[in-house]
């Protein structure tokens, strides 16, 4: 825990979570600074990514599973029994580690999410699909196609589609669950770039196994292992001075 | 050396065993198409394809003129059938649909051999059940003589049909892509409008083969529409009328029908065209399921 | 983030209806089984299933339509079951990934769509006419065969499907030749599921009344069956007699609900045993 005077936009407070009687995150409690990006890294199995989908309640549909402690977003408790999931899940997006577009045309992906919400103005919807594309820097690269299926995108382009899918409603945090692990480095390097630049505008939370992926984009740096958060402090000072020795161990190599 | 020859016998019988084994669903596929065919030909001898196929008027033991049209009865068919999707098809989308996303596990884990249950009853007995249970409803609900009609017909009908289309529905609405959900979910969308938008859409030809499948098991079934239609040999005029299908048709006379005679064949022509329709739609069925399931590999 | 928004609305109409619709196909079912056992319930008594029936049906058992249904459901089993299997077997473990395969595998399914009436017909040229077997229960049984082995062939080959490769992989590399391999290290694995599914496709078999009709059921006979080259009585061809086509149908009404309820009681009997069959085999193979 860092001791900054930064307005927090997401808390969780001796956060643990359960797999039917296996817990596997144990008294979690973690800052993520608002338009900051916060990167979670640890060793295969350490929690991250089922820590990640406590904040958008994505664990929700699985069965089985338990939330003990509070994650608070803008000082709301999240998993109050009044908490309306959909409209958290809108304001919480996520780009999963897999892209996952639908098999509808590229318009239609982005378009989708702008439906469900109630937009039913034409314009609106053009204006906001080429929004969305121009801030996953994918506009110049479809806009004579739109009406192709996503599919027809390669696996880097597909991903970039996810975000600026996600974009499209108007989230206010946004999770990546490991984005860059299933596309190719050329690919990664723009969705990095993309990354720097949405923290102007949004709270970033980033699940990574990259550790060098980590030092280059993240402002904050949590290390988690087998459930448990070790040390979690700016960056910078994660990476060159860190506090704890299992710390410095996984940076420099030693597992993981 | 030798003994590897032998046994290199053996294997080789036995392969053949089971060889002839699985070729015999060929073989009986063609041999009904074939005897189907042999039998009905000699009919058309006698009466003009196109009488056959166009005139409403059946009546093969007239004394003055035989008819042997089977346009009622082709009418007939398509009426109950067309009753029964319209009652299956919604309300088996909407069971599957429910049992897919809307029951907790265990309620399901219950309720899917419940449904399959319905898929056991007999059909005769479904078709008693016509004439005991839903004639009398249908007469005092419509005014009608004894209620067995066409609407009762596709009631029964839409029962039977409904256990083939929740199942493959069902089936199709699971194997829709987890990730497609949780894309779904995480913009925010509701589990109605996911269902709704994605995987409706998603498991679509997985569905539309259902709804085939059932149209086939509608058109095919015998027992049912004979119990329970009235089969009046009049070219029916709305569902309230008494009608009688291609299959009520041949069960009706076929145990009465002196062998050989030109009536005989036409009963087969009538079976015939049956074969054709249902082997059609299944197959059209078949290519739509396996077109999908390609797709989603 | 308040609860009731619209999206919620939307959600609860919605998912109401999908209940309604359950709801409605259960309470169907509901109906349809309580109105069977209620009027049925009534005219069951030992007599009635032990005794032939006296005064054209109007009093007396339907003892002979249970022997004549066991009879015929025994001569499907007969041809369905070692034949469908075979096939299976040809299918799963043989066959290559050809067009003969696949034209096989279209077969079935064309043929598990084909009506019953038709395979009555079939049945009467064939089996009474061509074979010369008559209006009997060889002929009758027959029929039902062709047309529940579809059933048994799908059934035998998704309980193949459930043996791992690894056994087959195993004994394969031990030296043991393909009909070992599948005779030693799948068959005593797979036949107990392949029952099972053979199991469903007889109590369909039992309830048909179609390709019956003209192969040999009878609705009054004074004699048991003496033989396969006899007529018999059945119990689908009996309900169907009794609610349409006898002299006096409100009377023997009760009766036909008696009939109804066995017949149901045999099919779902049997159709329940398969299922806990393939329960039981389910835990025992995790």
């Amino acid at each position: 825990m860092s001791s900054e005077r930064l307005p927090i936009k997401f808390r969780t407070e001796n956060l643990d979570f359960y797999y039917g009687p296996t817990r596997a995150l144990k008294n979690v409690t973690i800052d993520c600074y608002d338009k900051k990006v916060t990167a979670i890294i640890g060793p295969s199995g350490c929690g991250k990514s089922t820590f990640i989908r406590t904040l958008n309640r994505m664990n929700d549909v699985i069965a089985g599973t338990r939330v003990e402690g509070r994650i608070l977003l803008d000082g709301q408790d999240i998993y109050a029994p009044d908490v309306d999931v959909v409209e958290l899940r809108r304001r919480v997006g996520m780009v999963f580690q897999k892209p996952n577009p639908f098999p509808k045309s590229i318009y239609d992906n982005i378009a989708y999410g702008l439906r469900i919400n109630g937009m039913r103005d034409r314009k609106a919807i053009e204006a906001t699909v080429e929004k969305s594309l121009r801030g996953a820097a994918l506009w110049e690269e479809v806009k004579d196609r739109l009406d192709e299926n996503a599919f027809a995108l390669s696996g880097g382009q597909q991903q970039r589609l996810c975000i600026a899918r996600a974009l499209a409603v108007e989230p206010e945090v946004i999770l990546f669950d490991e984005p860059c692990s299933a596309i190719d480095p050329i690919a990664t390097a723009k969705v990095e770039d993309l990354i720097e630049h949405l923290k102007t505008s949004y709270t970033v939370v980033i699940v990574t196994h990259n550790m060098q992926q980590a030092a280059r984009v993240s402002d904050y740096t949590a290390f988690m292992m087998l459930g448990e958060l070790i040390e979690f402090d700016r960056t910078g000072k994660v990476f060159t001075a860190p506090a704890n020795k299992l710390t410095e161990d996984y940076i420099t190599g030693r597992f993981g | 050396m030798r003994k590897k020859k032998l046994s290199h016998l053996k294997e080789a019988g036995i392969r053949a065993f089971f060889f002839t084994c699985g070729v015999v669903a060929v073989l009986v596929l063609v041999g009904i198409f074939l005897t189907l065919v042999l039998t009905a030909v000699p009919a058309f001898r006698e009466i003009k394809l196109s009488e056959f196929l166009l005139s409403k008027a059946w009546d093969p033991t007239s004394p003055e003129k035989a008819e042997y049209g089977i346009l009622s009865m082709v009418m007939s068919t398509i009426m109950v059938t067309g009753g029964a999707l319209l009652l299956a098809v919604p309300i088996g989308i909407a069971v599957a649909a429910y049992l897919s996303d809307v029951a907790h596990w265990r309620v399901r884990e219950i309720l899917k051999p419940i449904v399959e249950i319905l898929a056991g009853i007999p059909s005769v007995v479904i078709g008693f059940l016509g004439i005991v249970l839903i004639g009398p409803a249908l007469s005092k609900i419509f005014h009608t003589g004894n209620g067995l009609n066409a609407v009762n017909g596709s009631v029964l009908l839409a029962i039977m049909a409904l256990p083939t289309i929740i199942s493959i529905s069902e089936d199709s609405l699971n194997a829709v892509p987890k990730a497609y959900n949780e894309a779904s979910l995480a913009l925010g969308a509701s589990r109605w409008q996911t269902l709704l938008r994605v995987k409706l859409p998603a498991g679509l030809s997985g569905i539309i083969a259902a709804a085939m499948l059932g149209m086939g098991r509608a058109i095919g079934e015998t027992m049912t529409v004979l119990m329970a239609t009235g089969n009046a040999r009049a070219f029916p005029h709305g569902f309230l009328d008494s009608v009688r299908t291609m299959t009520a048709g041949i069960a009706i006379e076929l145990g009465e029908v002196p062998y050989y005679t030109t009536h005989y064949y036409a009963l087969f022509a009538i079976g015939l065209v049956l074969f054709v329709i249902t082997f059609a739609v299944n197959l059209v069925a078949d290519i739509v399921l396996h077109k999908y399931q390609e797709r989603e590999q | 983030m308040k609860t009731s928004t619209r999206k919620g609305i939307a959600q609860a109409v919605g998912f109401l209806a999908l209940r309604a619709a359950m709801g409605l196909v259960l309470a169907v079912l509901l109906l349809f089984l309580y109105d069977i056992g209620k009027k049925g319930g009534g005219a069951i008594s030992w007599e009635f299933l032990t005794e032939a029936p006296r005064r054209g049906m109007t009093e007396g058992g339907i003892f002979p339509a249970i022997v004549g249904t066991f009879l015929v459901t025994l001569i499907t089993a007969v041809l369905a079951v070692p034949l469908g299997m075979s096939a299976a077997i040809y299918l799963h473990e043989y066959a290559k990934q050809s067009r003969l395969t696949r034209l096989i595998r279209l077969s079935i399914r064309n043929l598990s769509g084909v009506p019953s009436i038709v395979y009555g017909l079939f049945g009467v040229i064939l089996f009474v006419n061509a074979m010369r077997f008559g209006t009997s229960i060889l002929s009758a049984g027959l029929t039902l065969g062709l047309m529940t082995l579809p059933w048994t062939v799908t059934a035998s080959e998704e309980a193949l499907k459930t043996i791992p490769n690894s056994y087959r992989e195993g004994a394969m590399a031990l030296g043991a030749t393909k009909w070992q391999t599948i005779r030693t290290n799948v068959l005593p694995y797979a036949i107990p599921g392949m029952l099972t599914g053979t199991v469903l496709g007889l109590a369909r078999a039992a309830g048909e009344t179609a390709p019956i009709l003209f192969t040999g059921a009878a609705f009054y006979l004074p004699f048991l069956p003496r033989s396969l080259g006899d007529q018999f009585m059945a119990l689908p061809y009996h309900l169907y007699i009794m609610a349409t086509q006898h002299h006096a149908i409100q009377q023997v009404r009760p009766l036909a609900y008696g009939t109804a309820l066995v017949l149901i009681g045999l099919v779902l009997g049997l159709n329940m045993t398969a299922v806990v069959l393939r329960y039981r085999l389910r835990r025992k193979h995790r």
